[in-house]
């Protein structure tokens, strides 16, 4: 008995996060698993004259209009030549729908919500308000980002 | 399992509060043309009926959903009608006045219902005053006035027979038969009505034949009534048992039954007087039209059979249309790589069949504007009462169809231009009668088919724009300058009145008022791709001029190259497309003009406007693609024209909401998107 309920708080206190890692450069982001749609392989990107320049284009999703933002340009990372292991990541988010391109999507974990670290704050550098935190796990580093902002 | 009849329960209610709200619409919508109508013809009788028996319906579906108000107001705006309906009060405008008071409570709540509120409203005043009709009225009838349908036990006052039932009611007789009219009422807690009344009738059928019933069948098995229905029926079998047959059937509540009176049946030839009674009370029922023309309403739904279908579903069905539309496409090209006779054939039928299956997708979403347009009768009368000038509203072309998400967004604005046509054009009956007018202004609202587009026009026999006071007024608000004045034509002019400087400003009003808030109207219809044209002669009128797409989803466009991007012209702003030697091209200012017929135009270049990568090459001539905006024109510099084409306009989606000079995507045979141009965003 007294096994079962230590069990079961420790399962309350574990409450965790599914979160889907991609890969930018040689760091790994994360973005929580609900907001995504799908993920697509590299497709033409009709380009849209005059508008924010990470905005690639739009795209034909099956049949609906997606524009498509590349995250590089997006976070200042210098540009990289589309490969195989190129997706874009497909979110979802109220009214709004819309891709990512992303060097790379392969992984999806939990992560224990109460990991999340607040994002290290940089001594003179450029405020960044898209993060939402860090999560260490093991070896790995993930950087958490906060959607709205992101793609507002 | 109990959360699941829960679950269950609230399905089936929203499901019946759509169809309330829908049906309660109708039923109010038809009330007020009814009305309106009335006013015109006050002694016809059966323009009554048909107000009351909206309003009847209207009244028991209200109880049965438990919306109290409704269903109490109704009830007191029907003891009205009935004392209209049995000549007992005489209609004029101020009992109309009335009604219609009772009417705007009545489409308030039912508005309320709609938006997820629960109908409540105070309604006391509305009630006051048709009580105060009722009681002024009861002093004077001698009679004790007519109960309503649910309470009446004279059949008679509700059934009335045409000829053609007459005439088979008299041979029927003299071939020996009974003939019955029966008032069946249900149980009220029935839960398949139609079922039972499928029964009742599967047991008269048995006996005998039905002739008549009220509702009609169709009306009868969509559960469109209350709980009671009259039946006729012919037989040779005794009332009693037919009686005890239906009273039989489970959840019949009772059975009225009534031999009818055949040998007073009125001849042929005295039609007008003719009457049809009943045995038991010898009452005369309605006058019956001799011509025979005229049929009750329920029979438009006998032969217009239509089906609700959720706007939404038909986006998907058009969504998934246009993916096989984008299929047939490739599977086009591909026949024509192969070249394979079967295949060609095969694809040849495949192109032909979802043509058509493409017309029809996009006719399902169209409605007449009739929609919109059976709301502003009654606006009218009711601005011309308030403004005291004698308006009469003319409406031409009711049937006319458009896209639903079209007709769903003009309705304001041209309320708004019909309340200026009124307001500011319509002069008073005096100022009429000293211009040598008739007292009564007339405004026309026409709507007609050409081409592609629908044209909507609002035309009155007012006072007109005086031009040189809207010039006066754009002049000291900075709309226009001096200059630019001077060279002004009249339409030109006139199209001041939607510019946006001219509606903010409190000043305007001196300018006969023309202006006030226009610029939302033109914005408004500029949205759904229309253009807005005045025209006016000082003391003669004004006429609006709207002109519409027919939907806004699929339109024509002129597909074009820059370097290797794709964009799509939609054809609507075309003049036309013409090449151009660079000889030809002259400088003036620093812009590249050129002359067109005579018309010195500007040159858009759209590769440096659209920023396309590539280089610049220099070349020997120009591809044009003529383009106007209003009056004005210019020509778009292309690298290549593609052809003409139908296409279906996208959004690009609420990410991207405004992009300069793009106002939506496409997507091509080959899967790829091209970007539509909004011309209108290019000529200043």
């Amino acid at each position: 008995m007294r096994r079962s309920t230590e069990l079961s708080t420790e399962i309350i206190s574990k409450q965790e996060m599914k979160v889907i890692i991609f890969q930018l450069k040689d760091e790994e982001y994360a973005i929580e698993v609900d907001y995504i749609q799908s993920i697509e392989r590299m497709q033409p990107v009709t380009r849209i004259p005059r508008t924010f320049p990470f905005v690639t284009g739009v795209m034909n999703l099956r049949g609906v209009i997606t524009p498509i933002i590349d995250l590089r340009k997006r976070f200042g990372i210098e540009e990289k030549e589309i490969d195989d292991a190129t997706r874009i990541l497909v979110i979802s988010k109220g009214q709004l729908e819309m891709g990512m391109i992303v060097d790379g999507a392969n992984d999806v974990i939990d992560i224990p919500i109460e990991k999340i670290e607040p994002p290290p704050e940089v001594i003179g550098g450029k405020e960044i308000d898209y993060l939402r935190g860090v999560v260490k796990l093991q070896n790995r580093l993930f950087t958490l980002l906060d959607l709205d902002k992101v793609i507002a | 399992m109990v959360e699941n009849i829960e679950v269950n329960e609230i399905l089936i209610n929203t499901e019946y509060l759509d169809l309330f709200i829908d049906e309660s619409q109708e039923h109010l919508q038809a009330i007020n043309d009814n009305l309106l109508k009335l006013e015109q013809a006050p002694h016809d009788r059966s323009i009554v009926s048909e107000v009351f028996r909206s309003a009847h319906t209207l009244k028991g579906m209200a109880a049965t959903m438990g919306f109290e108000d409704l269903a109490h107001l109704t009830h007191n705006m029907e003891n009205v009608l009935d004392l209209i309906r049995n000549d007992k009060l005489e209609v004029n405008p101020s009992v109309l006045d009335v009604v219609f008071l009772a009417l705007d409570d009545l489409e308030a709540m039912v508005t309320d219902i709609a938006s997820g509120g629960e109908g409540k409203r105070d309604v006391s005043e509305a009630i006051k005053q048709l009580e105060q009709i009722e009681n002024r009225n009861a002093n004077d009838v001698i009679a004790p006035s007519t109960k309503s349908i649910e309470s009446d036990t004279d059949l008679q006052t509700i059934e009335q027979y045409d000829q053609f039932e007459r005439t088979i009611i008299e041979q029927s007789f003299e071939q020996g038969y009974n003939i019955y009219l029966m008032k069946i009422t249900l149980d009220p807690q029935v839960v398949l009505k139609a079922a039972r009344v499928f029964m009742v009738f599967d047991v008269l059928e048995q006996i005998g034949e039905v002739i008549k019933s009220t509702p009609v069948a169709e009306d009868l098995e969509q559960e469109k009534f209350d709980s009671d229905f009259l039946v006729t029926v012919l037989s040779k079998i005794q009332m009693e048992e037919i009686k005890d047959r239906i009273l039989n059937i489970s959840e019949i509540d009772s059975v009225d039954i009534q031999g009818v009176e055949v040998g007073k049946l009125s001849s042929s030839e005295e039609v007008l007087e003719e009457q049809v009674e009943v045995k038991n009370v010898e009452m005369p029922i309605e006058t019956v039209k001799p011509d025979g023309i005229e049929k009750p309403p329920k029979q438009k739904t006998e032969l217009n059979k239509t089906i609700r279908v959720n706007i939404e579903r038909l986006d998907v069905l058009m969504n998934l249309f246009e993916e096989l539309v984008i299929d047939r496409g490739r599977l086009e090209q591909i026949a024509s790589e192969l070249n394979n006779n079967e295949l060609n054939e095969t694809v040849e039928r495949m192109s032909r069949i979802s043509g058509d299956l493409q017309e029809i997708i996009l006719n399902m979403r169209m409605m007449p504007v009739e929609q919109v347009f059976n709301r502003f009768p009654r606006m009218v009368r009711s601005l011309s009462k308030d403004l005291n000038k004698k308006v009469n509203l003319q409406i031409i072309g009711a049937e006319t169809e458009l896209d639903r998400t079209i007709l769903d967004e003009i309705g304001d604005p041209l309320v708004h231009l019909l309340r200026n046509s009124i307001d500011h054009g319509i002069e008073t009956p005096e100022k009429r009668l000293a211009a040598g007018k008739p007292e009564e202004g007339t405004v026309l609202l026409k709507a007609f088919h050409s081409g592609n587009n629908v044209f909507i026009e609002i035309e009155d026999d007012g006072s007109g724009i005086d031009r040189e006071k809207v010039l006066k007024k754009a002049l000291t608000n900075g709309v226009v300058t001096e200059e630019e004045a001077s060279k002004m034509s009249d339409q030109q002019v006139f199209s001041l009145l939607f510019s946006s400087g001219f509606s903010t400003a409190d000043k305007i009003t001196d300018v006969s008022g023309r202006g006030v808030g226009l610029d939302v109207v033109r914005n408004t219809f500029e949205s759904l791709g229309g253009v807005v044209t005045v025209n006016s002669e000082v003391g003669k009128g004004s006429v609006f001029s709207i002109q519409l797409p027919l939907t806004l989803s699929i339109i024509d466009v002129m597909l074009v190259e820059l370097q290797n991007e794709k964009y799509a012209i939609p054809l609507s702003s075309i003049i036309e497309t013409a090449i151009v030697n660079t000889k030809d091209v002259f400088n003036s200012h620093n812009q590249k003009v050129i002359d067109f017929r005579g018309k010195v135009i500007p040159l858009v270049f759209l590769k440096e406007i659209f920023e396309v990568p590539g280089s610049q090459l220099e070349e020997e001539s120009y591809s044009l693609v003529i383009v106007h905006k209003g009056n004005k024109v210019a020509g778009l510099v292309v690298d290549s024209l593609i052809g003409q084409h139908d296409v279906v306009l996208k959004s690009l989606g609420n990410y991207l909401k405004e992009v300069f000079a793009i106002s939506g995507a496409t997507i091509l045979g080959n899967g790829q998107v091209a970007l539509i141009i909004d011309t209108n965003a290019l000529i200043k």
